[in-house]
């Protein structure tokens, strides 16, 4: 590698204002031990300690070293961190060195300078543009194959082993009157302007320090003052005003509708020691009343043969890193350039002690001026010429130089050989446009500085500076103040007077060649590679190629070539890319326009999106007032929706199996205990609530007398049944509904829906009261006995106190409604208290009943309890798709009445047809066997493929009550087909089971169990 | 991420609300005789134009109020937030209300109440 940089900087050679050489940090690279700067990056800690190579590229393995200075980085990325916290694809351009950091470079094997994967750049031939999609494309079934050594060789770099983030995130929601992003020259000013006018200002930026180019540049005076020095002060002065917010190592990542933008704060990656209370990184989910973008712009690299060499470097980086840094990137340099600015750079560092021995300029009349001023400084030019081609094999040692046709299209004599150890390039500059687009804002093409520029916009959103084409800094500046007097304006806030200061810097016409490609002399696809997109490896020959085999637009070309898709999404590589397509295509950039900008600005932790909605947080949990006691007693409990609610209470090492057998034989036997605390309960109340639940339900509301409950099934609009329930009737105006447990939210939804928008002249109120209630179901034979146990003041007997009636009074002294209702079929009351007396409830009655056999019983006992009965669960037996007629219930229908929600819906022709699923009960040939649930019925089970399905399990289990097992299935036309034989294929080879359709309602059915009487 | 102003609470973030689709649909009752394809148009059939459309939002999060929104489908920009029941005032609002199909639907007419019935014509043609 880089032997012919001899000169390796030392710590104390270093001076910059930005690093401190005064502190010395140490750090490792791959294993070995490294000093660095307070201050530093990585790359620029790196670069000072002579380290240019720094990765392999992604799909060719080439030696890669560092091009860029920040967030355009393309080539060195890293993975920082050890065991769980090791997070890779960093640049290294934007790791802020700490002590003790350990960096590890990617995508090589078994070492940066040795990697077999490099046969692949030999092989290169062989993996052109679409290469994957030409190549494993057939025979399908080997796609399995193809993918895992894919997945393998591909991607970039590797996630912590340990699949658990031990760090912690935080998110923010905040509000700001004018929101700046970017903290240069631009966004300084106009967060002065808008700071000292009242206006709630926030400005955010990228990096740790503010300032932007003012820091790597040395020739800008401002009132006097290096433009750092400036800097400083305006952040100074604004950090002293309260109405101002300043957020630096912050990147705004994301612009969406209505001015809402995203930023993540990077509040402790740069920290050795991470402070407890802080978190690692903070989402910002900001609202802006307007937005100034200060983005700034990224120099584009040129595009030839070996540009991606280390040691090849954009011109503004290589200047950064020695103004800003205090390091100087090469001792032997030749600078090729389109523009004038790059110059200056080159004779920043040839000033600075390295030397440039060549500048070559493809424009055939750069500035007289310049040249003199490089031929001053013992500089040769090369006018009207291009690198067509770098070599080295770790690092760059040497470059051929010819001279170009005026279009630079063509050479046009013999190539010079230059040895070197740097290659500054600068291909002109691309405004940071990503936001502005992000928010849908249109761009333009401009012809002068070749680069995309903001045109109109689409929020409430101004572009200042260099990220609005304007890179000369007095004029930016100017710009700045004029956009934040105009959003002050929009905010009908006062503009204060502030003057613009004086801002002095070299002069610079930014109006560099459109040269997108330097030719090499040989034939397309051949010669050497010269990169368009360095991180995903596309070339300029992969862009030819792929508009040769038909790909036109920019969109397929980007994902066929893949250029623009890596980390990076393409910020130094797009512009070249849609450059040398409108070029093949013998079209204009303006024509073949871009790819769509869209979020994130730069990648992203997923663990700071998700912040603290993890693990408990993700989702609440809902308990019942009675939890506590299902605990104690060693329930295992299932989730229904955020409930927790108890599934059985497993006796003595008992399986699932046993424990619900033995459930369901004491419900049936004598009496069962049930925390149906869950059911959603919706008071609903006012003049007119007896009308609207005649039109919410199917079936007949308005005759139900006071006290009296009355079971009702829900439709959609479109007939479908949505949910059930048993509503009951409190007093002539009230009514108190409960719904199943997952659709009580839903259903409250619903009604407040009809209210508000389709009944506004009905006066009903509905509260939730789902929580506000604990219930208790009782249920068996000795459940009257139990109560009275229990000592209550209600009379239980059946004439005061009949099936489907609620009575007020008092259970062991606590005050309850008692309901007659039954989900069990057996003698069964839903005793509902207050929510804080539902532990006092269940230990009481479960005490009363001791000496009865009372049994508490969980929802897997309900289920087959209902199932007994042939009672359906909706959600269970329905999907949205089932009607009351198609459940068998077309007794619960009162098409009589005027209206109900679904009546008209239940009147189409299709809804008559005698092919829809029905409902039927299901009774296995082998009384043992339990259909599995889902398994789906075919009338003849040797029927070759395409086999006729006539429908699926619903419910199925095993009846200990009966001795059976029963099941209850949705079937076409199952009304008609009872006494029929179905079978059900199985997936595991074994034979098909064999079921008769039966009615659903298996056990008692004549209902005498209700009463108690049997 | 839409800022929406519920006309209750004042501009909330979108997440706080529920979309609830197309707005102005009169609902048929079955006494309105509609054919099965009538009546589809009112149980089926919905909108997705490019360009302003009139939708209803509930602040589900919040006040748990339905009202209107005149919504660009294609810039997200709100036009206009106005109560249920009422309709749009605005010129985008308005053009759009009118130019909907399902002004001229026999479904919206048979929901009609009979007062309103014979105004109907007429206001459509204006």
């Amino acid at each position: 590698m880089a032997k012919n940089n001899q000169k390796n900087m030392t710590i104390a050679a270093r001076s910059s204002a930005s690093i401190d050489s005064q502190t010395p940090i140490s750090f490792t690279f791959d294993g070995r031990k490294y000093q660095g700067c307070k201050g530093d990056t990585l790359a620029s800690a790196l670069l000072a300690n002579n380290v240019h190579l720094t990765g392999r590229s992604f799909k060719y393995h080439r030696p890669r070293g560092i091009m860029g200075a920040g967030a355009e980085e393309p080539n060195a990325l890293v993975g920082v961190g050890t065991d769980g916290r090791i997070e890779p694809n960093l640049k290294a351009t934007q790791v802020e060195l700490y002590d003790g950091l350990v960096a590890i470079s990617q995508n090589r094997f078994p070492s940066l300078k040795l990697d077999v994967g490099e046969i692949n750049s030999v092989l290169s031939r062989f993996f052109p543009a679409g290469f994957y999609y030409k190549t494993f494309m057939w025979p399908a079934s080997f796609w399995m194959m193809y993918e895992h050594i894919i997945r393998h060789a591909a991607g970039l770099g590797k996630a912590g082993d340990d699949h658990k983030d031990p760090d912690r995130y935080e998110k923010r929601h905040a509000h700001f009157d004018i929101v700046i992003i970017g903290g240069g020259l631009s966004g300084l000013m106009a967060g002065l302007q808008a700071a000292k006018s009242g206006q709630r200002v926030l400005i955010a930026e990228d990096q740790p320090q503010w300032g932007g180019w003012l820091r790597a540049c040395e020739d800008i005076i401002i009132d006097g003052m290096s433009g750092q020095a400036w800097a400083e002060q305006a952040v100074s002065r604004l950090q002293e005003m309260e109405n101002v917010t300043l957020l630096s190592r912050t990147t705004c990542f994301g612009y969406g509708d209505h001015n809402f933008l995203t930023l993540a704060e990077r509040v402790s990656d740069h920290l050795a020691e991470k402070p407890a209370h802080l978190p690692r990184q903070r989402l910002w989910k900001v609202r802006a009343r307007q937005v100034i973008l200060a983005t700034g712009a990224i120099e584009r690299p040129l595009v030839f043969a070996g540009n991606d060499l280390p040691g090849v470097m954009l011109a503004s980086a290589a200047q950064t890193y020695l103004c800003q840094y205090g390091v100087l990137v090469g001792t032997r340099g030749i600078l090729m350039t389109n523009n004038d600015a790059a110059w200056h750079n080159a004779f920043a560092l040839h000033r600075a002690g390295c030397r440039i021995k060549v500048i070559v300029d493809t424009r055939q009349n750069p500035s007289p001026a310049l040249i003199k001023q490089a031929t001053d400084l013992g500089i040769l030019t090369r006018i009207g010429s291009g690198i067509i081609a770098a070599h080295g094999r770790l690092h760059v040692a040497r470059v051929e130089i010819a001279p170009l046709s005026e279009a630079g299209d063509a050479l046009t004599g013999e190539p010079e050989h230059f040895d070197c150890d740097l290659v500054m390039m600068s291909g002109g500059m691309n405004p940071v446009v990503h936001l502005h687009s992000q928010a849908r804002g249109k761009l333009k093409w401009d012809e002068r500085s070749h680069c995309f520029r903001p045109s109109t916009t689409h929020e409430a959103e101004q572009s200042v500076g260099s990220c609005n084409g304007s890179f000369d800094a007095a004029i930016g500046a100017k710009e700045a103040i004029a956009a934040a007097r105009k959003a002050i304006k929009a905010n009908s806030g006062e503009a204060a007077e502030i003057t613009l200061p004086e801002i002095t810097a070299t002069k610079i016409k930014w109006t560099p060649m459109p040269i997108w490609q330097i030719p090499t002399g040989q034939p397309a696809g051949q010669g050497g590679k010269a990169f368009v997109d360095f991180q995903n490896d596309v070339t300029a020959n992969d862009i030819q190629l792929a508009v040769r085999e038909g790909y036109h637009s920019v969109e397929h070309v980007k994902r066929y070539t893949t250029t623009g898709m890596a980390t990076d999404q393409g910020k130094t590589s797009n512009i070249n890319a849609l450059a040398i397509l409108a070029r093949e295509r013998a079209s204009d950039i303006p024509s073949v326009g871009t790819t769509t900008f869209r979020m994130p600005y730069t990648p992203t932790s997923i663990g700071m999106i998700a912040g603290r909605d993890i693990g408990g947080l993700f989702d609440p949990v809902r308990t019942t007032p009675m939890d506590k006691w299902h605990r104690a007693a060693g329930a295992k409990f299932e989730h229904v929706g955020q409930w927790m609610r108890a599934w059985y209470y497993p006796k003595d090492g008992e399986n699932i199996q046993e424990a619900v057998i033995r459930e369901v034989e004491a419900a049936r036997q004598y009496a069962g205990l049930l925390d149906a605390s869950t059911l959603g309960k919706i008071d609903i109340r006012g003049r007119d609530a007896a009308e609207f639940l005649n039109r919410i339900y199917t079936n007949s509301w308005l005759k139900l007398g006071v006290s009296k409950c009355r079971y009702g099934l829900m439709c959609k609009e479109d007939g479908m049944v949505m949910d059930d329930g048993v509503t009951t009737r409190l007093a002539e105006d009230h009514f108190h509904m409960t719904t199943t447990t997952g659709g009580a939210a839903g259903v409250l939804d619903w009604l407040e829906e009809w209210l508000q928008t389709e009944w506004p002249d009905l006066q009903v109120y509905l509260t939730s009261v789902t929580e506000q209630w604990a219930v208790a179901t009782l249920s068996g034979p000795a459940a009257r006995e139990i109560l009275k146990a229990a000592g209550t003041d209600i009379d239980l007997g059946d004439d005061n106190f009949s099936f489907m009636s609620m009575r007020e009074g008092h259970i062991s002294g606590l005050p309850a409604r008692i309901y007659r209702i039954s989900f069990t079929g057996e003698l069964s009351y839903e005793i509902n208290v207050p929510a804080r007396y539902g532990m006092a409830l269940w230990t009481s009655l479960m005490r009363a009943g001791k000496n009865f056999g009372i049994t508490p019983y969980g929802t897997e006992a309900m289920h087959v309890l209902r199932a007994e009965k042939g009672f359906i669960i909706v959600g269970q037996e329905t999907d949205g798709t089932v009607t009351p007629y198609d459940l068998g219930m077309g007794w619960i229908v009162y098409d009589k009445k005027p209206d109900f929600i679904g009546k008209r819906a239940l009147a189409r022709q299709s809804m008559g047809l005698g092919d829809r699923k029905q409902l039927v009960g299901l009774r296995t040939k082998d009384p043992k066997q339990i259909i599995p649930e889902g398994a789906h019925a075919v009338l003849d089970p040797n029927q070759p493929p395409p086999v006729d399905m006539l429908g699926h399990v619903t419910s199925s289990y095993f009846s200990p009550n009966l001795g059976h097992s029963i099941a209850m299935a949705l079937l076409r036309g199952g009304h008609a087909r009872k006494g029929e034989t179905v079978y059900f294929p199985m997936l595991d080879g074994k034979p098909p089971i064999e079921a008769t359709i039966t009615d659903t309602n298996f056990y008692d059915p004549k209902g005498e169990r209700l009463n108690g009487q049997h | 991420m839409l800022e929406i102003k519920c006309p209750y609470c004042g501009p909330r973030d979108e997440e706080e609300f529920s979309c609830g689709g197309e707005a102005h649909i009169a609902r048929p009752l079955s006494e309105n005789s509609l054919s099965d394809k009538e009546f589809a148009d009112y149980l089926f059939y919905r909108d997705n134009p490019r360009g302003v459309f009139l939708e209803r939002w509930r602040h589900a999060a919040g006040c748990r109020r339905w009202f209107n929104v005149a919504r660009d489908t294609l810039t997200h920009h709100i036009l206009e937030i106005y109560p249920m029941g009422a309709k749009p005032v605005s010129k985008a609002g308005r053009a759009a209300y009118n130019a909907n199909w399902r002004r001229d639907s026999q479904a919206e007419i048979a929901a009609q109440p009979a007062s309103q019935k014979t105004n109907k014509t007429s206001s459509a043609k204006r």
